[in-house]
């Protein structure tokens, strides 16, 4: 048996601002329980029906006391929500030019995929004050991302893309967990995050043994799956050209415009009549079942590789 | 002259008529509920799937679905009108209005039947025969809504119509006298079923088909 | 056991058919404080069970699918069939027709149905417990239910699909009553606020549980017809399930602490033999919970891939949903000033109940706090902020108004000593329990791991620890209180001086309930230096 930890580790600013947030929190809640605990307290002693107290009755006017702890109560809750929900918009933003590493959670198992090709098991490593995205996809049924140490989880939803960004600021080593129940051994689907400097992350890389990196493996799928047979010129399908086009705004048939992210990607793979673009027949055939989750990341990155390096592509 | 056995716990007639009334509306507020469920998920997935959700609504029957609307709602007419005639003292007249009623619903169940049967033979029913691979899975998702929408509907119906025949039963051979709540009572849950459909129909039959 | 000197509803009818067939509230809470306490139990030991696993690191209790249905069976049994049905089904049905001066709930017969369709819920869902469980969590999270789960998924879903039908009719049957039964003079505002707060319980359970039928319903069509409905394989949308799970779900909590609210609000102006403060403001903000709790599901949903925009409305309501429960219990504190208080058990458990429900409350507040939920959901954070709600705040109040009303409804007393024993012990075992879970939370502790890494141990053994002071604590009003009906004193019509209805008439109440119907005069809780003043005269 160990010690009494009290207090997770802390690998990044950002965790450490939660910490803040935290313990603002910790301290309205301190004050708030012991104003009522001291209160009752105070009264169960004073009032006690053994006591002589004076119990003449001077407060009347109940409603003063109403209002005034109505009303302070709504505007330190209304206050709270708003700056916690200031703190959430940040993290919704990640910065451009992030590292993306693919995640794929199966069960009982994470798999991670770097833009080097570089394949991990129930691992991730990852270079110290470098913004990081995490896209993420379940193979079957839901589970959760979640590292304690940077105070982040997303739950990862099969039949879409979920993503999530952070940067790690300390080297070390942080558990990973599955946070959302998932079968026999979800108690078990963990690994460990390593945080390395840069230095030594290059060389891990290196260490991995040479292999193609992710969007060159994701060009080798793009002509095996017959992908090239229409998206390329001298295709005999008419098939939107693909290259420029990730990060870019994509007018569909129906009138609306999206912007062509891994999801649109994604799904135009896997369900390609649900987004039909502008001026082109619903004639591609669904891969559906036929590409893994790992090829995907693959294909995806391949497209974002061909795509317009465009400041704000997501 | 109050028929209706006055029950121990109310004091007065009244206020039996009252909370049964109150009773029966918080029940039906409970369907509205549970319906209002099934029709949100279904809108969730028109606007997640869109035009292809669309599409598979122009499978249905509207000819039948329309016609079947115009039973429905003559057949509240009917009930509306059995519920006035009993009230006003009369005896026979109700009887009739209400097995009219029940007619009606019957109706409805039948060409329900046969609209079922159609697309039976059209392989469209989820889990029993829907061909995957001529539809979609979008399509499957549609008709999965319409068969519990309208199956649920019409368990729902099946209850109204034996209510509905039990009391045409029961005021013709003079069992029920008026001053009770009862007949209202079955005559507003009928109304409901009534309104169900009319939600039910233009998300079912009328998505897409706006000329 | 000697027979009661007068008549009263015990034994006004002798025989098992006449309890079986009974339509007299009265008896039918008694069938339901049977059902209650076995249900209980059974949830109860697999507390303990999960307990015992979690004092060291490895699953060494049984395999990794046995804990996952251990876990999933204490949910699903303590929520649909002991904290929803209890204080309703038990002390609402019993006292509700006493305080407002009525003779019976306006439909009987309907009161005995929600009871059979309760109990065969319950047997059906035990039933798939007995052949070997389930273990998807009581979430039924898709598509791990549907396609991936092994296990009588139909069955346990089919017993709670029943028993909320039991819910739907006895939130039916409350409204009709407290609308239309009223004595004369029982104005809404003369009305007690137990009686509002089971009303404002009642419009959920009658507003929310539909949802859940549709819900389970459509579980049940993927499971059985393999029909994509929630299932990405099949098309289906997994977060259309959460949706409509939790739209029930979120609702569903403020039914279970309702009901409890009310019993603190009823026996904090008796012990402290005052009126209590801002009775307006109490009952309004039963209803102001009851309507909010309706619009904050989605804070289940957090990072469960729900739209930003969605998430930060759901947090801000979530916030606002937090502000009439702190003002009851500001109203419940300033209850004490000037007033003349007495630590009979029931008035201990209701002290438990405003300290465990304020820290539980407050944690809330950090839940709705979006960056800190990201940290925090889906740990023992969450685990133990719902068990501060739901236990040390439920629970309490279901043993304060168990102790309160026993006198009344068994026309015994039980042994005072003993119960502020089991009051005290309850309180302090529950906090050894459930505040390091507060600490393991932060620390990263997932839910629902049958092993854990080895640093956090020290905070499960003292939760262990706490949790078996918390079962003597728990297990102890079931011997005194089954005592005191052989042998406890007979208990007066009023033995706590309080000033309801229920008070006016004999302990145990005679069958009919009152000999002539009541006329009402005044408020609820008023009192005269410490003197009640009951809310009818007598004639």
């Amino acid at each position: 048996m160990q010690g009494f930890p009290w207090w997770p580790a802390t690998a990044s600013d950002y965790a450490s601002r939660i910490d803040f947030l935290f313990g603002a929190l910790l301290v309205v809640a301190l004050l708030t329980a012991g104003l009522v605990f001291f209160l009752l307290l105070y009264f169960a002693n004073k009032y006690r029906h053994t006591s002589t107290a004076d119990r003449s009755g001077t407060t009347r006017k109940t409603w003063r006391f109403e209002v005034s702890w109505t009303a302070a109560t709504l505007l330190i809750f209304v206050a709270l929500a708003v700056w916690s929900a200031s703190f959430y918009l940040r993290l919704y933003n990640p910065p451009p030019d992030a590292l993306q590493i693919f995640v794929v959670g199966k069960q009982w198992m994470w798999k991670a995929q770097h833009p080097g090709g570089q394949r991990e098991i129930n691992e991730l490593h990852v270079p110290a004050g470098q913004d990081v995205r995490l896209v993420m996809a379940s193979q079957d049924v839901i589970h959760s991302f979640f590292i304690p140490a940077l105070r982040i989880k997303q739950d990862v939803v099969p039949g879409r893309y979920e993503t999530m960004w952070f940067r790690a600021d300390k080297p070390g080593r942080y558990h990973i967990f599955c946070a959302e129940y998932c079968g026999t051994d979800h108690a078990h689907m963990g690994g460990w995050l390593t945080v390395m400097e840069p230095r030594d992350y290059a060389g891990w890389l290196r260490g991995q043994g040479g292999q193609q990196t992710l969007a060159a493996q994701g060009e080798e799928l793009f002509r095996r799956y017959g992908c090239s047979g229409c998206h390329e010129p001298g295709g005999t399908v008419r098939a939107p050209r693909l290259d420029g086009v990730f990060g870019s705004p994509v007018p569909l048939s129906d009138g609306s415009v999206v912007v062509a992210d891994e999801r649109y990607v994604r799904d135009s793979i896997l369900d390609p009549k649900a987004q039909v673009a502008a001026g082109y027949q619903p004639v591609m055939p669904t891969f559906a079942g036929q590409v893994s989750e790992d090829d995907l990341a693959k294909l995806v990155a391949y497209i974002e590789s061909i795509g317009p390096k465009q400041a704000g592509a997501r | 002259m109050a028929d209706e056995a006055l029950s121990f716990q109310f004091a007065t007639p009244v206020q039996q008529r009252e909370a049964v009334t109150l009773g029966m509306w918080a029940f039906l507020a409970t369907e509205v509920l549970f319906f209002g469920a099934l029709i949100a998920a279904y809108f969730n997935y028109r606007i997640w799937f869109g035009a292809e959700f669309v599409a598979a609504a122009q499978m249905t029957k509207v000819v039948l679905g329309t016609t079947n609307t115009a039973v429905l709602l003559t057949s509240s007419a009917c009930m509306a009108m059995a519920v006035t005639s009993f009230e006003a003292g009369s005896r026979r007249r109700p009887t009739l209005w209400l097995l009219a009623t029940a007619v009606l619903g019957l109706a409805f169940i039948a060409i329900k039947g046969f609209e079922y049967s159609l697309e039976y033979g059209e392989h469209l029913v989820p889990a029993l025969n829907f061909d995957l691979a001529r539809h979609g899975g979008v399509a499957e998702i549609f008709f999965m809504f319409y068969f519990c929408a309208t199956g649920l509907h019409a368990l729902h119906l099946l209850i109204g119509i034996a209510l509905v025949t039990w009391l045409a039963i029961w005021i013709g051979t003079g069992r029920i006298n008026r001053g009770g709540s009862t007949t209202r009572l079955i005559g507003l849950y009928w109304h409901f079923v009534d309104v169900v459909w009319i939600f039910l129909f233009p998300l079912i039959y009328l998505a897409g088909r706006n000329g | 056991m000697h027979a009661p000197h007068r008549s009263s509803y015990l034994n006004a009818e002798i025989g098992l058919r006449s309890w079986l067939l009974t339509t007299d509230h009265k008896r039918i809470a008694l069938l339901y404080f049977a059902g209650i306490t076995f249900f209980f139990a059974i949830g109860g030991l697999a507390a303990t069970l999960i307990r015992l696993e979690l004092i060291t690191p490895q699953g060494d209790l049984g395999s990794p699918d046995f804990y996952n249905r251990l876990f999933t069976m204490h949910g699903v049994i303590m929520v649909w069939f002991f904290l929803i049905p209890s204080i309703p089904a038990t002390m609402g049905n019993f006292v509700i027709p006493l305080m407002i001066g009525a003779r019976d709930l306006a439909f009987p017969r309907l009161n005995l149905l929600s009871w059979y369709l309760y109990i065969a819920g319950g047997l059906i869902t035990v039933a798939a417990l007995l052949l070997g469980g389930i273990d998807t969590g009581w979430t039924f999270y898709e598509p791990y239910s549907t396609f991936y789960a092994t296990g009588y998924i139909i069955l346990a879903v089919f017993g709670i699909f029943v028993a909320g039908f039991s819910s739907i009719l006895t939130g039916l049957n409350f409204i009709v009553t407290v609308h239309k039964l009223r004595a004369p003079g029982m104005t809404w505002y003369r009305l007690p606020v137990f009686v509002w707060s089971t009303y404002a319980t009642s419009l959920i359970l009658v507003l929310a549980t539909p949802v859940l039928a549709m819900t389970l319903l459509m579980l049940l069509a993927e499971r059985v017809l393999h029909v994509g409905i929630f299932s990405p394989q099949l098309g289906g949308d997994p977060l259309l399930f959460q949706h409509m799970f939790w739209f029930y779900s979120h609702p569903a909590v403020y039914i279970m602490i309702l009901p409890s609210m009310g019993v603190i609000s009823e026996v904090v102006p008796v012990f402290a033999g005052k009126r209590l403060f801002g009775y307006e403001f109490v009952v309004w903000c039963s209803i102001a919970i009851a309507a909010i709790g309706f619009l904050v599901w989605g804070h289940h949903m957090f990072v469960a891939g729900q739209a930003l925009y969605a998430s930060l409305a759901f947090s801000f309501l979530s916030y606002l949903v937090a502000v009439p429960s702190a003002i009851k219990v500001f109203n419940w504190t300033a209850t004490l000033h000037e007033g003349w208080i007495r630590f009979d058990a029931p008035m201990l458990y209701a002290f438990g109940f405003i300290g465990l429900f304020t820290i539980g409350g407050l944690t809330g507040l950090f839940l709705a706090a979006l960056p800190i939920d990201v940290h925090v959901t889906d740990t023992y954070f969450v685990v133990a902020h719902f068990h501060y709600i739901m236990v040390g705040g439920a629970v309490m109040g279901y043993f304060a108004g168990l102790h309160y009303w026993w006198p009344k409804i068994t026309g015994r007393c039980y042994p005072e000593y003993w119960a502020r024993f089991a009051a005290i012990l309850a309180f302090f075992g529950f906090n050894l329990t459930f505040f390091p879970q507060f600490i393991l939370g932060y620390l990263g502790m997932p839910r629902r791991y049958q092993s854990y890494p080895p640093e956090f141990q020290i905070w499960h053994v003292l939760s262990s620890a706490g949790a078996s002071i918390l079962a003597v604590g728990y297990a102890l009003p079931l011997f005194y209180l089954f005592w005191s009906i052989l042998k406890g004193a007979r208990a007066p019509a009023n033995p706590w001086n309080a000033t309801g209805l229920e008070w006016s008439v004999s302990s145990p109440p005679p069958a009919e309930n009152f000999a002539v119907t009541p006329a009402v005069v005044r408020p609820p809780y008023q009192y005269d230096q410490g003197k009640p003043c009951m809310q009818a005269d007598h004639g």
